[in-house]
C-alpha cells in the first residue's frame, strides 16, 4: 500500500520519530483514513523503530483510534446517564432507521459509521452526538434527520 | 426560601482585567509572594481530588531537577462535568495565564494543555488564542511557551499519571504512586498538573490577592466553584457558586420540585438521597465535587442510573489492575442478577464488600472511587435494586 506508506512517512516527518509522536501520528492516520489498518500500524512501527505490538497496544487503548474500518463520517452518540435520560435511545433508533444500519455498523458505501460513546461533556444539552469532530446537542429525531440529510448531500 | 440564598460569584468568567495586566501584576511579585497568597487563599484543586494548589507548586519548585513542566489537565471526562469546556471556550487566555504564573513559580519554560479528544472542535480557536497569548508573553519578555496535546477518547487519561503516559505516546495506564508528579511527572521530570478551573482561580488570586477568594466559602472549602448542573432540572447549565451550601439549598434553587437524589461529583462521586439533603454540605467537609451535579427526580430508576455508571466504569477501566478490571464487571453482573431474581437480595451485601475491596486495592482513583456511587446508591435505594 504505497499511499499508506507515504501518509505515515509524511506524518512522521511532521511530528517527529520519537515515541511521543506515536499518538499524533495515529490521530493523523485517522484523519485521513478514518481507521488505522494493520498496514498502517506496521508502517508506523517501522518509521518510529518500535515494535508493531507497541503501536497496536497504544492504538487499541483509545476509543477514538479505531482499528476497524469506519465510514467517512463517524457518528458517536453519547450514552452516559443524562443523555440516556433525555432520550438517547430514540436518537439511535432514528439514526438506525435513516442509515439502515445497526449500532456498531458502517453503511455499505462507507459513508457513515454509527457508534455509542461515553460522556461527551454536553450533559446539560443532551442528547448529544459527535459526527467526526463536530458536536450536535439537544437532539430530537427531527433534528437528527435534518443533520443526516445534510451529510448525505455532502 | 428565596432564590438569593446561593451566592453567585464571577471570578472565572469576568474579563475586566486583561491577561497582560494580570501577568504584569504577577511578574511584579516574588515567587514566595505568589505561593504565600495561594496558600493563604486556601485554593484546592478543582478537578475533584482537592489537593492544595500552593503545595503542588511549592513542592515542584523545590526539586533538585531543573527541567520542570506545567500541564493543564483539560481531559474533562467525568459524567456530568462540562465546565472546563466552557472555561476554555470563554476565557482561554486566563487558563494560559494561570499556567504562565505557575511556570514562573516553578521555573518551567514549557507547558502543555492536554485536551480531550471529544473537544477537538475547540482546537482551532484555542490555537488562535494561544498564538495571541504567546504574543503577549513575547511583549513582556517572558520565556514560556505552551503546546496543545490532543487526547483520543479515554476517561482514564484524566488521571494525572495516565495523562503523562498518554503524552509520552503510551497506553493511558496510571503509574504507581509515589513518586508523585511534583517529583516525577511528564518525562519523569517534576511536573505541576492542574485542572483548567484551578489554573484560572490561581490566576485570579494573583490579581485580586487572597482575601477576595478566602472570604468566600467555608474553612475546609474556600472560595467559589464552577458547577455543571444537569439531569432533571429546569436550569441545566454552568454556574459559579460560593462553596459551603447544603444539598437542600442547592435543590431548592435547581431542583424541579420532585428531586429524589443528587449525584454529587459525577459517576465517581456520591449519591445523596432526599432524606440527607439537609445535612449534606457540598464541599470537602461533606461531599466533594469536581463540579458535576446531576439531579434525579422520582420518575428515575436508580437501578438504571447505577447500571449506567457501572457500564461506564467497566468500559473506561484501563484493565491494568485486577480489582478494577474484574470488580467493575462483577458489580455490574451482580446487580443484574439481583434485579432478575437470579441472586438473593442479600447478595448486595457481598457486592458492597467487593466495592470496598476495590476502594482499598485498586491502583488509581478510578477503581477506588467506584465504591462511592455504588455504596451510596445501593444503601439508599435498596428496594430499587431488588424489585
Amino acid at each position: 500500500m504505497p499511499e499508506i506508506k507515504d501518509l505515515v512517512k509524511g506524518l512522521a516527518e511532521a511530528h517527529g520519530r520519537t515515541r511521543e509522536s506515536l499518538i499524533p501520528i495515529l490521530q493523523g492516520v485517522i484523519a485521513h483514513e478514518n481507521y488505522i489498518s494493520d498496514e498502517a500500524m506496521t508502517e508506523i512501527a517501522r518509521e518510529l523503530d518500535i515494535s508493531a505490538a507497541q503501536v497496536y497496544g497504544t492504538a487499541t487503548f483509545y476509543s477514538f483510534l479505531d482499528t476497524q474500518p469506519r465510514g467517512k463520517y463517524v457518528i458517536r452518540v453519547c450514552k452516559t446517564i443524562t443523555c440516556a435520560m433525555k432520550g438517547k435511545s430514540l436518537i439511535i433508533q432514528e439514526l438506525e432507521d435513516l442509515l439502515k444500519i445497526k449500532l456498531g455498523e458502517t453503511t455499505p458505501n462507507r459513508k457513515f459509521s454509527l457508534l455509542e460513546t461515553n460522556c461527551l461533556g454536553w450533559c446539560h444539552k443532551g442528547p448529544a452526538m459527535l459526527i467526526n469532530d463536530e458536536a450536535y446537542t439537544e437532539l430530537t429525531p427531527e433534528k437528527v434527520r435534518e443533520i443526516i440529510n445534510e451529510y448525505i448531500r455532502k | 426560601m428565596s432564590y438569593t440564598q446561593l451566592k453567585r460569584v464571577d471570578l472565572i468568567f469576568d474579563t475586566e482585567a486583561t491577561t497582560k495586566d494580570i501577568l504584569q501584576t504577577a511578574w511584579s511579585k516574588t515567587n514566595e509572594q505568589i505561593v504565600n497568597e495561594l496558600l493563604e487563599s486556601g485554593l484546592k484543586g478543582r478537578g475533584g481530588a482537592g489537593f492544595p494548589t500552593a503545595m503542588k507548586w511549592k513542592f515542584t519548585s523545590e526539586q533538585p531537577e531543573k527541567e520542570r513542566f506545567v500541564i493543564c489537565n483539560a481531559d474533562e471526562g467525568e459524567p456530568g462535568t462540562f465546565k472546563d469546556r466552557e472555561i476554555l471556550f470563554k476565557v482561554p487566555q486566563k487558563v494560559f495565564g494561570g499556567m504562565a504564573v505557575c511556570a514562573k513559580v516553578i521555573g518551567a519554560t514549557q507547558g502543555f494543555v492536554y485536551l480531550r479528544g471529544e473537544y477537538r472542535f475547540l482546537l482551532k480557536e484555542l490555537q488562535k488564542q494561544l498564538d495571541d497569548f504567546h504574543g503577549i508573553l513575547k511583549d513582556l519578555g517572558i520565556n514560556f511557551s505552551i503546546s496543545i496535546v490532543m487526547g483520543s477518547g479515554a476517561y482514564i487519561c484524566g488521571e494525572e499519571s495516565a495523562l503523562f503516559e498518554s503524552m509520552e505516546g503510551k497506553r493511558g495506564e496510571p503509574r504507581n504512586k509515589p513518586p508523585y508528579p511534583t517529583i516525577a511527572g511528564f518525562r519523569s521530570k517534576p511536573t505541576v498538573i492542574n485542572n483548567v478551573e484551578t489554573l484560572v482561580y490561581a490566576f485570579m488570586i494573583t490579581k485580586h490577592g487572597a482575601k477576595k477568594f478566602k472570604d468566600l466559602g467555608t474553612a475546609d472549602s474556600r472560595g467559589s466553584k464552577v458547577f455543571s448542573i444537569s439531569g432533571d432540572t429546569p436550569k441545566a447549565g454552568i454556574y459559579e457558586l460560593e462553596l459551603g451550601m447544603t444539598v437542600e439549598q442547592f435543590v431548592e434553587e435547581f431542583g424541579d420540585g420532585d428531586t429524589k437524589a443528587v449525584q454529587v461529583g459525577g459517576a465517581s462521586g456520591f449519591c445523596v438521597p432526599r432524606k440527607k439533603f439537609k445535612d449534606t454540605i457540598i464541599g470537602f467537609e461533606g461531599v466533594p465535587t469536581g463540579g458535576s451535579m446531576m439531579l434525579f427526580n422520582s420518575s428515575r430508576s436508580m437501578y438504571n442510573v447505577l447500571h449506567n455508571y457501572l457500564e461506564f466504569f467497566e468500559e473506561e477501566s484501563c484493565g491494568q489492575c485486577t480489582p478494577c478490571r474484574v470488580g467493575c464487571q462483577q458489580l455490574m453482573k451482580g446487580i443484574e442478577a439481583v434485579k432478575k431474581g437470579k441472586k438473593h437480595a442479600a447478595y448486595l451485601e457481598q457486592l458492597m464488600k467487593l466495592s470496598q475491596t476495590m476502594k482499598i486495592t485498586a491502583k488509581c482513583g478510578l477503581g477506588q472511587s467506584v465504591a462511592n456511587s455504588f455504596s451510596s446508591i445501593v444503601e439508599n435505594f435498596k428496594e430499587e435494586m431488588i424489585y
